[in-house]
Formats: structure tokens, C-alpha cells, sequence
């Protein structure tokens, strides 16, 4: 038998991708494993982050040296990532099925096909250039007049009176994050409308329901969990959003926020903020801990993705 | 479903609007209007952000962009644009035979236990947030490599990034050539890498150039993994793979809007406008190349 090169340069080439993944999550357990060992899993739900006093001289806690004073808790973070991508979905599920519906059932398809590249383009815009439209378009308009309108109309709802804030916040991340994550949302519907045996909707019509009722009882009753699928990879998508988040978050430090118009920020946002005010601590373990907090995003995003994926296979969606 | 059903009106009378199917029709037309509403607000949304960054950039696009680099607050653009060019055919060279060779392993041998644990992953690679992508390149590439912020770190990052989309629109554009096409080369005695290099990926070339067309405008409107690996630097690149910090547009945009100078917002747009466009023409190119391809008689649809 001929000694296979091919196929083997093909599968060692290949299998550079695995290895890839698989390096990526090895190096950053490697890296954060003192600050695994401090922190455990604690650091997630206490609050404060605090480098200590970087002047001081380092002491020893917990088998690991850290400066004195020095507190790695992240629940702001953890609260202002799952708020943040939680409303994000909620604004983008109606808009992306809303859309779905119009683009695909709504309109012929020579209007429909180029009409959806308004919605399909939203995807390759790059997020800094959303961060950049966040802070000179919709900062300046939600906190001005938005913002104060919606805080006085709605001042007896929770979480939404209060102080309606500068414009840099909770909301204005979730607006921004929703419009990043429609097109994913709105693509995969429209392909799996597109792909509903027409015998179902057909059946529907001969039965007298009108062409809306036969998307609304027939069509997304079907698609239910191509719908919560993308969903959750859209939450995906949301919850490691880097920068645009960080140009409209308001990059809150130890706040909790008490209202939909408060300054949070997120983990991801974090990361890239911090390093480099984390790297002034001399025993290192603050930038040990912000590798931590990095292998906690990272393994909520695969964790989320492997179940987003899990759903969509079921339905042959890929 | 049986109270849905309404009663058949006999021919030849007019039909009664019953209080229900005036509900109906209230009903869809609200649907119809809250997701045309939806679709409006999402195409005002999209001409918002190419029209505020086009209005806002196009006072600032003078030559001086394109033959000055940047200064602390202003200055052109010229070390920028070389440093986007750099980094993404940089990733691009890394990641595009491993890509490749992956879309060609999942669609040839793809059946089996190994093609779904490695669709499986490249899926998972995709979730992977950028900025730990990013983290990673430089806890390994930067600090323990002692590369320093340099192209060689940021190419890398960017790579890893990049492999998933070449490796999924690769298998996707194989898949669609039909066995046949592959069952006549090998009765004509081709082996199988002459198979694949000489029928299969010139056969799918238009559909492959797509997704690295794709995979150039994700590389160069990345910031977050760029941020900690390529670093800045205001000159231009002086071609040391490590050791030498590159600048880039996006980083140009995030920071430069920033400071409390009218030049460096102007900057800032100007930046952002040439990657917006670059990006969108890219991807229109692509989907361009590939309907003009698919028309053509004897593509593989």
C-alpha cells in the first residue's frame, strides 16, 4: 500500500485547529492557577475589586502572595454581564423574529433577498464601530432626552424610574449589544422559515387561517427550538461583546446597579480595561486573577455554545 | 385548532364580518405591522451607523490620511492602514491552510466520530470570546515567549480567531460538488490529493475566496484580541516579526475618541470610515463573486 501523505499532511494541518482550542483553555487554566487557589470559585458572588495597596509590602494569604488590602471579587461583573446580555435578548428575540416574519413570509423574494442585507450587513460591522455610533449617537440622544422622558413617565415601575443616568449605561450596552446580535437571530429564522414544509403552511390555509396566523400557530410553534437555539447563541455572541460594550458601558468599578439606567460593566469589558492598571501589581496576582476571570468567560461561552449547538443539530440548523 | 376554524360562507351572499374575524383582521394587521416595524427599526439602525460615520469622516478624508502617520492627538493614517494590511494577510497566511485543510478533512472523511468532534469544536472556537483570545496570546505569546507587543503575537491571535469561519465556509463550498465529479476523477486514476487540488478546491474556488474575503473584513475590524498582542505604535512597522509594536485602524478609532481633542475625534472617524467600508465592500464583493459564479453554466450549486 502507498503511504498515504496526503491524507496525513491534511490531518496533521487539520488537527491544528483543535489544538488550537484545546491549548487555548490549558494555557489559561495554567496561567490563573494561583489565583484559582486564592480566589476558588468565591471571588464570583463577593464584591469589591481592589489591587490593595500596590506600596505596601506583599503578605501571604492562603499559601499565595498578594499585596496588602487586596480584594479580587467580581459579582459587579458577573451582574452587569448576565443583565446586560439578558435585556440584549430580550430586545433582539422580538426584532430579529419581527423582522424574520417580514423579510421571508412579508415580501416577494426578489424584495425580500435584497432587502435582508440591511439586516444580514448589521453582522459585519465591526464592533468598535458600534461602540464609536454608541458614544456619538446614542449616548448623547437616550441621556438627554430618552432617558429622563422614560425615568419620570415610568417612576413607579422598579428598576426603571430613578436616576435616568448620563447615557453611558445598563441599557444603552443591551441596545447596543441587541442590534449585534439580531442579524444571527433574524438569518437563522429566515433560513429555517424558508426550509417549513409547505404542505404545513398550505394545510394551515386550506383550514381558512389567515397568512399571519399560519406563521403564528403553525410555523414559529415549529421552530421552537431553532428559536430557543440561536437564542442562546446570540446570548453567547452578547456575553463576550468586548468593545462596544466598554465605548457605552460606563465602565463601572464595584457598582451594582440599582436601575436599567446605571454605568455597569462586563467581564469581557473588564479584561480589556484593566490590564493594564493589573499589571502595576508586583506580586502578579492581579493579572492572575483577571486570567481568571477570563477562563470564567470562557468557559460560559462554551458551555452556552455547546447547548446553542446541541439544540440547533437536533434541528439540522448549522 | 378547531376554534379557529370559521364557518364556510355559502357562495353568493355576502360575507358576514362576525365580531371574530374582525379581531383576525385587527390581529394580523398588527402583526404584520409590529414586524415590519421591527425590520424598519433594524434597516434605520444599520443606515444610522454608515450614514453618522460617512457624514462625520468625509470632512476629514484628505490625502494627508493616506501619506502622514499619526501623531499623540492627530496627524494621518498611513502607519494605521499599513499595520490593518499587515496583521490581517498576516492571519490570513496562517490561518487559511489550516482552515482549508480542516473544510477539506470534514467534508471528504467528515462522516465519522473524528468530522463531528472537530465541526464540534470549530463550533465551540467560534463562541470563544475574542478578548480571551486576546488574554491568552498575551499571557503565552507576549509575556512568555518574551515576544513583547509584536505582529508575529497579533497575527497569531488573530488566526486562531479567523479558523473556524475559513473552515466551515471551506466544507460548506466542497460538500455542495457532488460525488460524481470526485467517482470520475478517481476512475480516471487521480489519487486523492490530486482530487482535491485539482478538481475539488478549483471547483469551489469562488465559494472558498468568499469565506476568506469574509474571514479579511472579521480580521480587520477586530480590536479586542489585537489590543494586548499587537500593542501601538505611531510609526510605521519596520518589518521585525516580535519585539516591535504595530498600530492598527480600530485601535485608532477606540482610542482616539477618547481624548478631548476635535482632531482625534476626527481621526477616530476618519478610521472607522475606512474600515466600515473596507469590511462592507469586502463582504459585498464576496456575495457578489459568488452569485456571478453560481450563474455560470456547469457550477456546482
Amino acid at each position: 500500500m502507498k503511504f498515504p501523505i496526503f491524507r496525513i499532511s491534511l490531518v496533521a494541518t487539520a488537527s491544528l485547529l483543535p489544538l488550537s482550542l484545546v491549548g487555548v483553555i490549558v494555557f489559561l487554566v495554567l496561567y490563573s492557577w494561583p489565583a484559582i487557589q486564592y480566589n476558588a470559585l468565591h471571588f464570583l458572588w463577593v464584591n469589591d475589586w481592589d489591587l490593595g495597596n500596590l506600596y505596601g509590602n506583599p503578605i501571604t494569604q492562603h499559601g499565595q502572595q498578594i499585596m496588602p488590602g487586596a480584594r479580587y471579587g467580581i459579582w459587579f461583573l458577573v451582574v452587569g454581564t448576565l443583565a446586560s446580555s439578558a435585556m440584549a435578548l430580550a430586545l433582539a428575540l422580538p426584532l430579529g423574529i419581527g423582522s424574520a416574519i417580514f423579510l421571508s413570509e412579508g415580501l416577494p423574494r426578489t424584495w425580500g433577498t435584497p432587502l435582508s442585507l440591511f439586516v444580514d450587513l448589521l453582522a459585519s460591522i465591526p464592533s468598535v464601530v458600534y461602540g464609536l455610533w454608541g458614544y456619538a449617537v446614542l449616548v448623547p440622544l437616550l441621556g438627554q432626552h430618552v432617558y429622563p422622558a422614560m425615568a419620570r413617565a415610568l417612576s413607579f415601575v422598579p428598576f426603571l424610574g430613578g436616576r435616568p443616568g448620563s447615557g453611558y449605561g445598563l441599557l444603552t450596552t443591551s441596545i447596543v449589544l441587541a442590534i449585534m446580535v439580531v442579524p444571527l437571530i433574524s438569518a437563522t429564522l429566515r433560513e429555517a422559515m424558508n426550509t417549513t414544509d409547505t404542505a404545513l403552511k398550505e394545510a394551515g390555509r386550506s383550514l381558512g387561517l389567515s397568512r399571519f396566523q399560519v406563521i403564528r400557530h403553525i410555523v414559529l410553534p415549529n421552530l421552537r427550538t431553532v428559536l430557543t437555539g440561536v437564542s442562546i447563541l446570540a446570548l453567547g455572541r452578547a456575553l463576550g461583546e468586548t468593545m462596544a460594550v466598554l465605548m457605552v458601558s460606563g465602565n463601572a468599578l464595584n457598582y451594582l446597579p440599582n436601575n436599567i439606567y446605571t454605568p455597569i460593566s462586563t467581564m469581557a469589558s473588564f479584561i480589556a480595561s484593566q490590564l493594564d492598571s493589573a499589571l502595576q501589581d508586583p506580586t502578579g496576582m492581579a493579572v492572575e486573577a483577571l486570567s481568571e476571570i477570563a477562563l470564567v468567560l470562557l468557559l460560559i461561552a462554551v458551555v452556552v455554545n455547546i447547548v446553542a449547538r446541541l439544540l440547533l443539530w437536533m434541528e439540522r440548523i448549522r | 385548532m378547531a376554534a379557529g376554524i370559521p364557518e364556510p360562507a355559502p357562495p353568493h351572499r355576502p360575507v358576514r364580518r362576525t365580531a371574530r374575524s374582525i379581531r383576525h383582521h385587527v390581529g394580523d394587521g398588527l402583526g404584520w405591522g409590529l414586524s415590519i416595524f421591527a425590520f424598519l427599526l433594524l434597516a434605520g439602525a444599520f443606515l444610522s451607523i454608515i450614514g453618522d460615520v460617512f457624514l462625520r469622516a468625509l470632512p476629514v478624508l484628505h490625502a494627508k490620511l493616506f501619506t502622514e502617520i499619526t501623531n499623540g492627538i492627530g496627524g494621518g493614517l498611513k502607519n494605521a492602514m499599513e499595520g490593518t494590511a499587515v496583521l490581517s494577510l498576516g492571519s490570513l497566511l496562517l490561518a487559511a491552510p489550516v482552515g482549508i485543510a480542516a473544510g477539506v478533512y470534514l467534508s471528504e472523511h467528515g462522516a465519522g466520530r473524528w468530522g463531528s468532534a472537530l465541526r464540534f469544536l470549530s463550533d465551540v472556537l467560534v463562541g470563544v470570546p475574542s478578548i480571551v483570545l486576546g488574554y491568552v496570546g498575551y499571557i503565552t505569546l507576549v509575556i512568555y515567549l518574551g515576544w513583547q507587543f509584536s505582529v508575529a503575537a497579533g497575527v497569531i491571535t488573530l488566526a486562531i480567531m479567523l479558523l473556524p469561519y475559513i473552515t466551515r465556509s471551506t466544507e460548506l463550498a466542497l460538500r455542495s460538488i457532488p460525488d460524481a465529479v470526485r467517482e470520475a476523477g478517481y476512475a480516471l486514476g487521480a489519487g486523492e490529493g490530486h482530487i482535491v487540488f485539482q478538481i475539488l478546491l478549483p471547483g469551489a474556488a469562488s465559494a472558498i475566496l468568499t469565506g476568506i474575503f469574509y474571514a479579511i473584513a472579521l480580521s480587520m475590524g477586530e480590536t479586542a484580541p489585537l489590543l494586548y498582542t499587537a500593542g501601538w505604535s505611531n510609526y510605521m512597522w519596520n518589518g521585525h516579526m516580535t519585539q516591535e509594536p504595530i498600530g492598527y485602524l480600530t485601535y485608532v478609532v477606540w482610542t482616539f475618541i477618547n481624548e478631548p481633542f476635535k482632531e482625534s475625534h476626527m481621526l477616530a472617524f476618519a478610521a472607522a470610515f475606512l474600515i466600515t467600508f473596507g469590511v462592507l465592500m469586502l463582504i459585498l464583493l464576496g456575495r457578489w463573486m459568488l452569485a456571478r459564479a453560481q450563474g455560470k453554466l456547469g457550477a456546482y450549486n
